[in-house]
């Protein structure tokens, strides 16, 4: 079993900083989602981990060694390509053979006409039909073994793709975006297939996507990408509800999230509304920060005093749940707000509503967009009014 | 009415291509008629197309006979055959190494492939026969090959159907442990048959059909290739013997021909694919 450790990668091109220093840990039989936007430099960093490019600096090291020097060849990592990249003119039996053969092999044992002559090439040879069989089983392919890749359905392709990866048993396992291409159901059922491989294969992968939904779903740990930098590592849930920057939280969370723009008042408190935040950490007064909450803990009351008043522009069913794009009447801005159908139903545009938000899911982030611990202020008080 | 104004619009092109056609065929035809006709009928006043005595036996007996055509038919074929593999056995790694590698020298030598392009044999041909002859290389296999081995233009043409193969496929092949030899024997020849066939028909036509070059370097009737081999027929056996004469290229033609109209949609396929017309 093997770990991988990226140290302080970086890289660039022709003045442009793609990778600005990357570090990461990935335990033996941790599954890694690298997730960011396309071009913060997630495919590089994949590429870089696989040898196809060279970093401009720092360290990969797989189990004890530094692999930076060693080329794609001999790194024993294996990579499922987004275009699953299979070799046209073979069929699938071959193709998932190749590694095998490539590494099982001598050059000489390769040779047409002569490597059968050499000792040892029929027993090699026959273990990698016995290995590719298995695999082929393994995957639900079996008969699927004399096709060509032209001849296969996308999902075909794929499971033939990472079985040429697997077959090997590779140290590292990398895929870089190996469902995109995959119509929406076929995605959704083959994630949790990728999941059981993972698991039988038990070996560190890193998974690039730039769909969410798959890295939340998939992965023990989430690695958020922003500009070349690594902004969270961390489970899903704690990407999710914990943020620890202000891109991590706008590009994880659909609908996006709630941010306004605000500033620090005096004795360190942030206020939105009926709700004040006390900073952990004390900053001048008047400092810009920006308060962000997640729609589904946003409120919508069709009256009362309490919350801000606001006006709904928009309302969108999507059958487990409803959308309400609220527009607020003091600053203009749009809150959106998600509610279970029980909830919103007669809701409609146009309507006036008040918004509330919870006040423990409230965010501060500061200006260079880095979380500020906070607390809610009067959350205390408020309850021992209701107990008092 | 519409399909009448198609059928119509149809008989009309049909009518010019085939005009068309008769009139790039009508030497060729001319040639097959000649090579049946005696000597009389060749110098007639009147224009046949049909001999009046069909000598074919007769002349085609006299161009077998007269110059040994097994050896110029085996030349044109070790000679083409060798110019081929050659050509591509350099043209494909250097066109891989300039698609997909990066080095710095690839600009340089995008450069150069393309000033290779623009500079013809024949600029080259007395510098290439001084040096031949220097090295005592004239009236060989090797004077006859040794120039086309390195073909600019099946690099430029390897290049621009390599950049089109995907780069993942090569990512894949290379963590899949092949080396670069690996991936050019294993993946990049065995998907580029379309390529390799459209410069065989650009390669093997020019040099089967080659006289400047053969005229210069050999003067020794064993090395001389088909079209040389003519032009010794012509001026030492046959002098007017026309019929003879066009057997005999009907002959030297028949090869091409032959290959052409056996392995014509292929052909068709792998020039269209390159987007080059010969």
């Amino acid at each position: 079993m093997s770990t991988l450790s990226l140290r302080g990668i970086h890289k660039s091109f022709s003045g442009n900083q793609i990778l600005k220093g990357i570090s990461l840990d990935a335990g033996e039989n941790e599954f890694i989602a690298l997730v960011g936007p396309s071009g913060c430099g997630k495919s590089t960093l994949l590429r870089i981990l696989a040898g196809l490019e060279s970093a401009d600096g720092g360290e990969i090291i797989v189990g004890e060694r530094d692999l930076s020097p060693v080329p794609a060849a001999d790194r024993n990592i294996a990579m499922v390509f987004q275009s699953y990249a299979l070799y046209p003119h073979l069929t699938a039996a071959q193709n998932i053979a190749v590694p095998l053969v490539m590494r099982n092999l001598t050059r000489t044992q390769r040779l047409p006409l002569i490597g059968p002559l050499m000792p040892g090439q029929r027993k090699a040879i026959a273990n990698i039909r016995r290995d590719v069989r298995e695999m082929a089983v393994s995957l639900k392919i079996d008969h699927l073994m004399d096709r060509k890749p032209g001849q296969m359905s996308g999902g075909q392709r794929q499971r033939v793709a990472l079985g040429r990866a697997m077959v090997r048993r590779p140290a590292v396992f990398l895929m870089d975006e190996p469902l995109s291409n995959l119509d929406a159901n076929l995605r959704v059922h083959a994630r949790g297939e990728i999941v059981d491989l993972h698991r039988r294969a038990g070996v560190p992968t890193i998974y690039v996507t730039h769909d969410q939904a798959e890295a939340l779903s998939m992965a023990d740990r989430v690695a958020v990408m922003i500009g070349g930098a690594l902004r969270q590592l961390a489970s899903p849930q704690v990407i999710y509800d914990d943020p620890a920057h202000v891109e991590v939280a706008k590009f994880i969370g659909q609908p996006r999230i709630n941010l306004f723009a605000s500033q620090v008042g005096p004795d360190a408190i942030v206020a939105i509304g009926d709700n004040r935040l006390r900073l952990a950490e004390t900053m001048a007064p008047g400092a810009p920060v920006t308060i962000g909450i997640r729609p589904e803990f946003v409120t919508v009351n069709r009256s009362g005093q309490h919350g801000l008043p606001a006006r709904l522009d928009r309302v969108e069913f999507l059958g487990s749940e409803i959308i309400l794009y609220c527009r607020l009447d003091a600053i203009g801005e749009t809150v959106i707000a998600k509610l279970s159908p029980s909830e919103g139903s007669g809701l409609a545009a146009g309507m006036p509503v008040r918004l509330e938000f919870a006040a423990d899911r409230l965010f501060v982030f500061a200006e260079d967009g880095r979380r500020l611990p906070s607390l809610p202020v009067g959350a205390d008080i408020a309850l021992e009014k209701a107990h008092g | 009415m519409n399909a009448r104004s198609f059928t119509l619009g149809r008989a009309i092109r049909l009518f010019i291509l085939s005009f068309g056609a008769l009139i790039f065929l009508a030497p060729y035809i001319f040639m097959i008629s000649t090579a049946g006709k005696a000597q009389s009928d060749i110098f007639s006043s009147s224009l046949s197309l049909i001999p009046q005595h069909l000598s074919y036996v007769a002349n085609f007996t006299k161009a077998l006979t007269r110059v040994s055509m097994t050896t110029l038919l085996w030349n044109g074929v070790v000679v083409c055959a060798l110019i081929f593999v050659i050509q591509v056995a350099i043209a494909i790694p250097c066109a891989y190494a300039m698609a997909k590698l990066k080095f710095r020298a690839a600009r340089a030598m995008m450069v150069l492939v393309m000033l290779g392009l623009l500079v013809p044999i024949h600029a080259t041909a007395l510098p290439i026969y001084v040096a031949f002859d220097r090295a005592a290389l004239l009236n060989s296999y090797f004077a006859l090959v040794a120039p086309f081995t390195i073909s600019v233009f099946g690099i430029f043409l390897f290049l621009q159907f390599f950049r089109a193969m995907p780069d993942d496929l090569i990512h894949a092949a290379r963590l899949d442990g092949m080396s670069e030899t690996g991936i050019i024997a294993r993946v990049i020849v065995p998907n580029a048959w379309p390529a390799i066939t459209a410069f065989a028909i650009f390669s093997v036509v020019a040099h089967w059909n080659d006289l400047y070059w053969p005229l210069i370097v050999v003067s020794n009737q064993s090395y001389a290739t088909p079209p040389l081999g003519l032009l010794y027929f012509r001026a030492a056996e046959a002098g007017d013997d026309y019929g003879a004469l066009m057997a005999a290229t009907l002959i030297i033609t028949f090869p091409l021909v032959a290959a052409f109209l056996l392995a014509q949609k292929r052909f068709v396929e792998g020039i269209t694919m390159t987007g080059l017309k010969g």
